[in-house]
């Protein structure tokens, strides 16, 4: 028995180290005291307010915004495409292919970022936006594919072939059949699409254009210079936004996915 | 235009994956109206066969036509059948309503008739009122109906069931084989179904195509298959048969006599010996409910044969029993109606085989 106390006090300790300083963030974001320490001096969103005054900070939310936008409408296209392909046809080369697609997960980021820059260099290319954008899609791609992959193999192909009997060509059945089925898949991949841009550094030091700061490099622009409570309360909210967004999207999936069952 | 007799006529169709042949050269002319019946084990081809009717697979030789005109180069949603799978494929988010009037809306006619349509196909199947609801909300036997309304509220050339009983229990099965035999009489509409279920093809079919292996073992009525099998596979897989190896002797007029080793030699008449050509070896086919088990002093008739029959193992069923008889070296099977009382294990009965019961098919290979 004396084991499982052991066991149990660990569990706990592990927790407190791995949460701590992400509560202490949060808390911290609160104290309307200048330095970032405790004690706490009450209680207020002062550092909410100085947040949504600083241009920076709200430009950069804005780009980190319409790029995880884009990142997760595009990786979800081509996800959901490729996916077609390798669950529903048969096509030599096809195993390269799958493992071509899945390697931006087990290539470390910092050799993926270095490697396009180098490419881009080779192509005389300057550093753009549209690159920023590529890169994204290219580490979020995998995800997607994995997410919409397990459902389509789990939609049988009764489905579509009660509905071409039917008289539905290819496009209409994967329009009426095939895409609705696949919803709850394709709405998680652009979320974890979207997340996973949003939260990027790595890639995005490299591949950004001057002058232009997604929300992570602009916290570790700001970092350079001091630790502003500000930034607690721009962690707050990337906290928010990263844990919540996804936790709704899963409870709204499961919703869709228990309709169509 | 003439209206043509056949609905569906294969010729010469082959269908390989790789190096293995699934249909081996298939011939099969289906007539308009008609219930037939594909049936054999798993992996003999009848599905794939019924597949590459449906426009699913394309065959790698032959011709499929259907209503005269060929349907080889032709897509699934353009050859207007109606397909009916083992797990019902009802559309999931769709209405029980949506589901009926999907095909109708490729079809030219008029919104205002669909409602009418799809609730006259609601009405065929019984089960008028479940329109606004969801598939998972009706039971298994409920979806496979409306599975089935959905395929012919589109009024098809041919109807196409992919074992559509087999997922359903066993007391629904039988409802739903009578039930859908009753639809099929009422609209009828050729029909092609492929089930493994000796049972049900029986009792439902016009014809019945038996295939093993990718060929078609015999084509012909349920009696005629089962009275008359023209191969030891046939005699085998329909009912319960014991086959014996045998020695055919000269034709004597209508009689051909054959010897069974160690039973004696039995006569035949010739009409049950067609399957088996000029050899002198054959396969002996004896129902086991032909084989009759009877007290000494039964009478036997002349062109029976009556041999002494341990019996071994008594499996009772009620109002008949299955033994398993030993006679010489060999264990036959006789299934018996039971009158009074079954015959008790290790009882020694008088074991009658009539030789117009029993058929001769070509000798097994081995």
């Amino acid at each position: 028995m004396k084991g499982w106390h052991l066991i149990r006090l660990y569990t706990i300790l592990f927790y407190l180290f791995m949460f701590l300083p992400i509560a202490v963030v949060v808390l911290l974001s609160f104290n309307p005291s200048e330095f970032g320490t405790f004690p706490m001096t009450g209680v207020s969103f002062r550092w909410f307010v100085a947040l949504w005054n600083n241009d920076a900070i709200v430009r950069a939310f804005r780009v980190s915004i319409l790029l995880g936008a884009m990142t997760a409408v595009i990786s979800t296209t081509f996800g959901v495409m490729a996916s077609l392909a390798l669950v529903r046809y048969d096509f030599p080369g096809k195993g390269l292919l799958t493992t071509l697609l899945i390697a931006p997960i087990l290539i470390p980021e910092v050799v993926l970022a270095v490697a396009l820059l180098l490419f881009l260099r080779w192509l005389d290319m300057p550093k753009s936006l549209p690159l920023l954008l590529f890169g994204h899609v290219i580490f979020t791609l995998p995800f997607v594919l994995l997410v919409v992959q397990a459902r389509l193999v789990g939609i049988r192909r009764d489905y579509e072939e009660a509905a071409m009997s039917l008289g539905a060509g290819p496009i209409e059945t994967f329009f009426k059949i095939t895409f609705p089925l696949l919803m709850p898949a394709i709405f998680a991949g652009m979320l974890f699409a979207f997340t996973i841009s949003f939260d990027d550094i790595t890639g995005t030091m490299f591949w950004k254009p001057g002058g232009v700061e997604t929300v992570p490099t602009q916290i570790y622009a700001m970092l350079r210079n001091s630790i502003s409570p500000e930034i607690n309360a721009l962690g707050t909210v990337m906290i928010v936004l990263t844990v919540a967004l996804p936790l709704l999207g899963m409870a709204i999936a499961r919703q869709m996915s228990a309709n169509r069952k | 235009m003439t209206t043509p007799t056949h609905s569906v006529e294969l010729s010469g169709i082959v269908k390989r994956f790789g190096d293995f042949t699934a249909v081996e050269r298939m011939d099969l002319s289906i007539e308009e109206g008609s219930f037939v019946t594909l049936l054999g084990p798993s992996g003999c081809g009848k599905t794939t066969t019924l597949r590459m009717i449906a426009g699913l697979l394309d065959p790698s030789e032959g011709d499929i036509r259907i209503r005269g005109r060929s349907v080889t180069a032709i897509p699934i949603h353009k050859r207007n059948l109606g397909l009916v799978f083992q797990n019902y494929a009802l559309f999931p988010h769709k209405t029980i309503y949506d589901n009926v009037a999907f095909g109708l809306k490729y079809r030219d006619i008029p919104k205002s008739e669909i409602a009418g349509k799809v609730q006259r196909a609601l009405d065929l199947v019984q089960l008028p009122d479940v329109g606004s609801r969801h598939p998972r909300q009706l039971s298994g036997g409920q979806q496979q109906r409306i599975a089935l309304a959905r395929a012919i509220v589109i009024e098809p050339d041919v109807l196409l069931l992919d074992e559509p009983l087999s997922a359903l229990d066993a007391n629904l099965r039988e409802d739903m084989r009578v039930e859908l035999k009753r639809i099929q009489a009422q609209l009828g509409i050729t029909t092609i179904f492929v089930t493994h279920d000796q049972s049900e093809a029986l009792a439902m079919s016009d014809t019945i195509v038996v295939m093993s292996n990718g060929h078609v073992e015999q084509v012909g009525g349920p009696e005629d298959v089962y009275v008359n099998p023209t191969s030891a596979f046939v005699a085998r897989f329909l009912g319960n048969s014991n086959l014996l190896p045998a020695r055919v002797g000269a034709r004597e007029g209508d009689v051909v006599p054959v010897t069974v080793d160690g039973f004696g030699t039995i006569r035949l008449p010739a009409s049950r010996c067609t399957a088996v050509g000029q050899s002198d070896r054959a396969t002996l086919v004896v129902r086991s409910e032909n084989l009759r088990l009877a007290g000494d002093d039964a009478p036997v008739p002349g062109d029976a044969l009556a041999l002494p029959a341990d019996v071994t193992t008594v499996d009772y069923q009620g109002q008949a029993a299955r033994y398993f008889v030993r006679i010489g070296d060999k264990t036959l099977q006789a299934v018996n109606a039971i009158e009074m009382h079954p015959h008790r294990q290790g009882a020694r009965v008088k074991a009658i085989i009539r030789g117009r019961d029993c058929t001769l098919v070509p000798e097994e290979r081995h």
